[in-house]
Formats: structure tokens, sequence, C-alpha cells
């Protein structure tokens, strides 16, 4: 099969089970519609219907290839960093800083991907970025938490612009016999850390009893964490085939890459709780914002490109 | 008709730059007379207070603006009285041959609903709230029967702060609570301060870097 081909029958079975998901939602609401409105299957079918939206948007982006997705990921972006500073206390004397962060750093992160730049894209933000920023927030002269200040913005930069743009920048990877395969390490990527995502939701949902880590997410349980990270682990594995993995190397980068968004999932739940919020926004209905529903993403995707340049790129 | 585009524009500009979202959380939107004040902290608050209310009740809802600064330049002065239909007033003069409230109480009159900002003048301090003017009351005392809805206008300050060039995106929320009048025997003082803290409550709590 060729590339496209095999993007087109992954798009055929995500449209499959989002289909099957979209009738089982239909059919519970249904069900439920005679006794007092259940505000989890309302909100399992607003979850569903983003998703078919999401679905439809990243596979639009697919067709137009290496620009689609960057451009799809700069807006991703752009989205989660606005989100993450809307929600950190900054000062007046900061706007400067977040002028270059949003309107310099980001797009420039973005361009460095797609010229594959990767000598300059893998150390902007963490070492020119780093240094750069506490300079321009001196000019202003407001010393009052600086550190502090300077470090959530920093933070904000690295896991809503830096980390995530690893996502398009896999397309850069130059592995052999794998050559125009790109896009299907995005696709793995995202189905398998999304779909653990949802798994974990699931399980949850049908067999949670036992919270994993009350403090941080009351609704993540330990059957629902277990399972869901299992599933979408053997869902990995079964998807070897459109990467240049073996089953079991897609297997065990899965279940890395999975506990990397698990992670990632609580590292930024803490973040919400202490800011007092339950959701990042209120962009995509019954997700929240576009950070909650990328934080697992976020967390896999550097990992994953890591992996997969140490072993498969020459 | 153009005035109609600009209208448009011009809030659609506004809600892709602040992503902004209305909160009804004490009252719903209804066509009928209201005072909505809220907390000014930018000569684009009642944009954003325009933008998130139902299209039906927009043209009906007129702003309260200062002459002084929007009747400076033609540009500014045709937005603001072809496209926003405001209510001017004039804050400069003492004497004032215009009383403010005479001219509120006139667009309520014909029906329109107010935008006012109570403060007065946009809130440059770190305070969260400047004191209210007495506009509110009078307009209260003289037309008991419109409902006061205070509005707070959350983050617009962080999007573009005074004398900053280049606006961030960050989300904006305008919270509209429940609808208020002056209680019997309430003196202006105790009218303004429950004003005052009424709109307060719709604040998310501020975590200040201190």
């Amino acid at each position: 099969m060729t590339a496209s081909e095999q993007s087109l029958v992954l798009f055929g079975g995500v449209l499959a089970v989002l289909v099957v998901a979209s009738i089982v939602g239909f059919a519970l609401a249904r069900w439920c519609a005679s006794s007092a409105p259940n505000l989890t299957i309302e909100n399992l079918n607003s979850r569903i219907k983003a998703w078919w939206l999401m679905v439809i948007i990243i596979g639009l982006a697919f067709v137009f290839g290496k620009a689609g997705i960057i451009i799809l990921f700069t807006l991703a972006s752009l989205a989660a960093l606005r989100e993450f500073i809307t929600l950190t206390p900054t000062r007046r004397g900061d706007h400067a800083a977040l002028a270059v962060g949003f309107f310099v750093v980001l797009p420039l992160q973005y361009y460095l991907i797609w010229v594959e730049w990767y000598g300059f894209y893998s150390i902007f933000i963490p070492v020119y970025v780093f240094l750069l920023l506490p300079i321009i927030v001196t000019v202003r002269g407001d010393t009052r938490d600086f550190m502090g200040r300077v470090a959530e913005i920093q933070w904000g930069l690295m896991i809503c612009v830096f980390c995530l743009s690893y996502v398009p920048a896999l397309i850069t990877l130059e592995i052999p016999g794998f050559q125009g395969h790109g896009l299907l390490l995005i696709a793995f990527l995202i189905l398998v850390v999304q779909s653990s995502d949802v798994l974990q939701y699931v399980w949850g949902k049908l067999l949670g009893r036992h919270q994993i880590a009350p403090q941080l997410s009351p609704s993540k349980t330990v059957e629902g964490t277990v399972g869901g990270i299992a599933c979408a682990t053997l869902l990995g594995a079964a998807l070897w085939w459109i990467t240049p993995f073996a089953a079991w190397q897609a297997g065990l980068i899965a279940l890395t890459i999975n506990l990397m968004g698990f992670c990632g999932g609580l590292v930024m739940s803490a973040i919400k709780r202490d800011r007092g919020v339950k959701d990042w926004g209120w962009t995509i209905e019954g997700h929240g914002g576009v950070l909650d529903r990328l934080d697992s993403v976020i967390f896999a995707a550097p990992i994953f490109f890591h992996i997969t340049r140490f072993w498969w790129t020459p | 008709m153009i005035a109609g585009l600009c209208a448009a524009v011009i809030t659609a500009l506004a809600r892709l730059v602040t992503g902004v979202r209305g909160e009804w959380r004490g009252c719903e939107p209804a066509p009928r007379p209201r005072i909505y004040f809220a907390n000014h902290n930018s000569h684009l608050d009642f944009v954003l207070i325009w933008s998130v209310l139902p299209r039906l009740l927009r043209q009906g809802t007129r702003p309260v603006a200062g002459a002084d600064y929007w009747l400076k330049g033609q540009a500014r002065r045709l937005i603001i009285e072809r496209v926003f239909n405001a209510v001017l007033i004039d804050r400069t003069a003492a004497s004032q041959k215009h009383n403010p409230v005479t001219r509120m109480i006139a667009a309520l009159d014909a029906g329109a609903s107010l935008i006012l900002f109570p403060e007065g003048t946009r809130n440059l301090t770190e305070a969260r709230l400047l004191p209210f003017k007495s506009g509110l009351y009078h307009l209260a005392k003289a037309r008991p029967d419109v409902e006061l809805v205070p509005v707070w206008i959350e983050n617009l300050n962080r999007v573009m702060p005074k004398g900053e060039i280049v606006p961030i995106p960050l989300l904006c929320t305008v919270t509209f609570g429940a609808a208020m009048q002056p209680a019997a025997g309430e003196d202006k003082a105790g009218f303004l301060d429950r004003a005052c803290a009424a709109l307060l409550a719709l604040a998310p709590e501020r975590r200040d870097r201190s």
C-alpha cells in the first residue's frame, strides 16, 4: 500500500469508530430520555460531536500534506498559548515579552520546522528564547516576582509551542525505506495517544472505582488508567504496518507515549487545580479548551520524535 | 447599511482577538430596557459587551461614552455615533450644559438599553474598581422599572494595557449578574456600595503577583 492508501484506510477506520460511537451515544440518550437528564451522557454526546469536527479538521490538514499539518499546529499552538497565558497572572511589564512570544517565537518555531532546520528548531526555545525572554522583561524595569513571571512564560512557550511543534516535526525525519510516509508517523502518534485518552475515559466510566490521583484529577481512576493504556498500547502494536517499527516495537513505543500522555494530563491538571479552574478554555464543546485535549499529545510528541530519530534515522 | 457592516466587522474582530464568551450567570438576555453597568479598563469595553449580546438586543443597546474622547477625530466620531449609536456625555465641563443623566434618561425613555461605566473613567490603577459616580443611582431613582445588570469584563485590560500597541490575544469573559434595583429607603452611598459589591462578586478570584 502507498502512504496515501494507508492514510485512507486509517481515516476509514476512525470514521467507522465514530459512526459506532455516535449510534451508541444516540441510543444511550434515547434510553435515558425518560428519566432525569443525565449529564454524563450529554457530555459524552458533545464529546463525540467534537471528535467528528476534530477528525474532519485533521483529515483536511492531511489532504494538504506538510503545509496543512504545519498550519494546523501553528493555530493549535496559538490557541493553547492563549489559554495558558490567560490563566497565568502576568503583569503589565510582561507585555513586550508576551507579544514577542505570540508573534515572533511561535511563528518562527513553525517556520524552522517548515524549512526542516533540526539544528535550530530543537534548541530555539530552550536556549535562545530562554535567554532572550528575561532580557526583554528587564527592559520594562518591573522586578516584582521577576523569576516567577519569566519562568511561567518560558514554561508556557515550552509546552504550548516547543513540545507541540514536535508533532509536525515528525515529517522532517528521514527514515530509510520510509520516505514520504512522514504523515503516517503523525497519524500513529495522534491515534495512539488520543485513543488512550478516550479509552481511559470509557474504562473509567464503566469500571472506575479507585481514584489514582485524587488530589490532581478526581476523575482519573486506576481501572480507567490501566484499561485505557493497555488497550491503546495494543492498538499501537496493531498499527505497526503504518510505521517503520516491528509490531513489538510499535507496542513498546505506544506504551511509552501513553504513559507520557497520562503523566502530561496529570501535570496539566495540577496547574488547573492551582489556578482554580476545571478546564483551560471553552473552545471545544464537551472537552473544554484546546489544551485540555492536547495535554497528552504535548507530553508524548517530543519523546516519540526522539525515540524514532535516535533508533530509526541514520 | 454601512454602519451595520462596520459593526459586524468590529464585533467579529473583537471576538477573534479576545475569543470573548458571554456568561449569563444572574439573568437571561431579554428585550427590555436595562442598564448594563460594567468595570471600565479600555475604550473598547463596550464593544465586548456588545458582541456577546444577542444580535436582536444589540441594536437597542447604546453605550454611554465620553464625548471628550470620542469626538476627537473624524473616524472616532463616525464609529461612535453611526455604528454604535452611543449616548455621548460631556465629562469635562463641571457646569455641564447638558446634564448627562438627563440625556441617559431620554435614551431609556425612547426604549433603549444602556451600557454604562459607573467608574466614570478607565481604571488604570491596581485596584479592581474605582469608586462609582452617582449617575447610576440617579438613573435608578428616576426610572425604577429599569433593570440594573452588573457586567464584569475580565482580561481586556491585559489584552491591551494602556500605552501598548500590540494586543495579546488572551481570552476574555463577560459575566452578567443578577438584575438589581434600589431598595426602599436606601440612600445613595448605600446603593452605590451594593452595586459595586454586586459587580465585584462577578470577578473571578485573582491570584495577584505580590
